[in-house]
């Protein structure tokens, strides 16, 4: 277990630093030299201080060496300055990050129940109107754009029942505390997790489903029931712990997914998270907190990823009994 | 060909699927000519509301342009944009995949480690930096869109190809002293095509989305029209005029979901074994 996770920590770190050399040549990239744009951006463009710049960022240097000084920044968690919000990317990125920790997991913990409760269910009632139901409802959610389910939960909770606040992390100058401002952000966090939630719910709904099937036609099942074990063991206990194995890998595929809709969703709801934060880098052409955001949520999607490799080791039956 | 068809037609989703598709492609191809309204031209006053005028059947926007031209405009970009970023997605992953297959050893290894690291960055923010990087446009919104879909082409056809390569009618061949391209080409992918025309349709639904979610933050092509930006623009005045966002997402919806219900139909189709997971 133990070599099993120094390897897969060594890999992500591997697949970090070749994103981290990605991230500088698509800086490279970017319109402009960047020594008059970041001269520009900070109210001054003579000669000089062009030059001073340059000096400063090493952007003066040859090629490689810039990339050394770069991945040497990052890895000292310097993403770079953006003097748009004239502070470290770094420090802005760290202020947002726990309100997207927040919606993202909650997201995905909205939709992973539901979906293998949704799943469970329709598998259950195979060919029934429930499962026709349950089929209709995930394939209408997995092809609704994330954006317009937002807006749509806007028009429909917000403006005509104003049952739910549209926009925010809490409600501005209320400055409540404790259990009052606990309530407060979870009002404002229902439709932002729940909108991020049910793509997700859908697919997962439609994963758990398809697998149970298939792994109830299995042999094992068969024994199972020949041995006289109750109906609802057996689902509890040898299909459901076996057809979560594909929803545990599709769940870790998706971490990737999930980051990019927290960028639409933050959009949407005005939530200040990094997605959010990404937009406004977007808007603004700010190009360091731009490619500072996607280092960071190339970063979660890998730590994400190990996760789920170590959630596969648990609940796979069969690498338990080998080990 | 025939029996194809008809087993096509045979399942439900498949039918509506194609139906939903050749309405979308009708309306982009014929559309215009019908409703000849620019999208971008001011034909009525703004926030005209739906079904008041039977010229301008859907209202207007906020500068007084035609909701519905907007829409038929806009499944031009939408299809456009969702087949040619599938097409280079392929022409990018299918010679990636079917070399890793065929050579096996240290090539499959390298080709795999790159889908992989490709696979592993979170696709819609690399799409979101490329295209504001190259500058918004149709040829930057299709480039970043086949760029972040095309590691699945690569490993399904590796995989297709690593179980096709052992048969016999290819070991023929490689003793017949056939050269690999020609082996590649005319022995393997044609047998493994059926499961990668399945991927490509549910891969121009998923770019479909992607490109509306990029001209919803405003990356679209500038001159073009598309679902997206009609969303984005209507966004701010979603409280007095609710039909600007809500027409163009049922729009987006509507294809999405055509071209899903199509995958499950070819999926039913070409291979009765392969479950659903396939994605």
């Amino acid at each position: 277990m133990l070599s099993f996770l120094a390897q897969r920590v060594l890999k992500g770190v591997i697949v970090l630093l070749a994103i981290v050399v990605l991230n500088f040549f698509l800086i490279r990239l970017a319109p402009g030299d960047p020594a008059v744009v970041m001269a520009g951006e900070a109210g001054a463009s003579d000669q000089v201080f062009v030059k001073q710049l340059r000096e400063k960022f090493g952007l003066d240097k040859p090629l490689p060496e810039q990339l050394f000084i770069y991945v040497k920044g990052v890895v000292t968690l310097d993403l770079g300055f953006s003097f748009r919000q004239q502070a470290p990317v770094a420090k802005l990125i760290g202020e947002r990050l726990p309100a997207t920790l927040l919606l993202t997991l909650t997201a995905f913990a909205i939709s992973l129940a539901l979906g293998i409760l949704f799943g469970t269910f329709a598998a259950r009632f195979a060919g029934t109107f429930l499962d026709t139901a349950i089929t209709v409802f995930a394939l209408i959610f997995y092809a609704m754009p994330l954006f317009w389910v937002a807006l749509m939960g806007i028009l429909l909770f917000s403006v005509t029942m104003e049952w739910l606040p549209s926009f925010g992390y809490e409600t501005v100058g209320a400055n409540l505390t404790g259990l009052a401002h606990a309530v407060d952000v979870a009002k404002h966090l229902i439709m932002p997790a729940m909108t991020l939630g049910l793509f997700f719910m859908a697919t997962y709904t439609r994963m758990t489903r398809a697998s149970m099937l298939e792994v109830k036609r299995l042999d094992f099942v068969k024994t199972a029931r020949a041995k006289g074990l109750s109906d609802a063991v057996i689902q509890r206990r040898h299909v459901l712990r076996n057809a979560l194995l594909p929803v545990v890998t599709l769940a870790g595929v998706h971490s990737g997914t999930l980051i990019g809709g927290a960028v639409i969703t933050e959009t949407v709801f005005a939530w200040p998270g990094i997605g959010r934060l990404m937009y406004d880098a977007l808007l603004q052409r700010d190009y360091n907190l731009l490619l500072g955001v996607f280092v960071i949520c190339s970063a979660m999607v890998l730590i994400f990823n190990l996760i789920t490799d170590l959630v596969y080791r648990l609940v796979d039956p069969r690498i338990e009994f080998a080990s | 060909m025939k029996q194809f068809w008809k087993s096509m037609l045979r399942s439900p989703s498949g039918v509506i699927g194609l139906v939903i598709l050749i309405l979308a492609i009708a309306a982009a191809l014929f559309g215009p000519l019908l409703f000849p309204n620019s999208p971008w031209r001011m034909v009525q006053r703004p926030f005209l509301p739906p079904f008041t005028l039977s010229a301008v059947p859907l209202g207007t926007d906020a500068l007084g342009r035609d909701v519905f031209a907007g829409m038929i405009f806009g499944a031009r970009v939408s299809l456009l944009v969702g087949l040619v970023s599938t097409l280079v997605a392929l022409v990018v992953g299918m010679p990636i995949g079917a070399m890793a297959g065929y050579f096996g050893g240290k090539v499959d290894d390298a080709l795999m480690r790159f889908t992989e690291f490709f696979q592993t960055i979170p696709s819609f923010a690399l799409a979101i930096v490329l295209v504001a990087i190259l500058q918004p446009s149709i040829y930057s919104i299709v480039a970043s869109i086949a760029l972040v879909s095309w590691p699945p082409v690569a490993r399904l056809v590796r995989g297709e190809v690593l179980s096709l390569r052992t048969r016999e009618y290819v070991q023929a061949a490689i003793v017949t002293g056939q050269s690999n391209t020609w082996i590649i080409l005319r022995e393997i992918l044609p047998n493994a095509l059926s499961p990668v025309i399945v991927l490509a349709s549910l891969m121009v639904a998923t770019a479909i989305l992607l490109e509306s979610s990029l001209s919803f933050l405003g990356l679209g092509d500038p001159n073009l029209i598309s679902w997206g930006y009609m969303v984005g623009a209507g966004r701010t005045v979603i409280r007095q005029a609710w039909w600007i966002t809500v027409f163009p997402g049922v729009a987006i919806l509507i294809s999405v979901l055509g071209l899903n219900l199509i995958g499950e139909g070819l999926n039913d189709a070409l291979n009765p074994r392969l479950s659903r997971e396939g994605r």
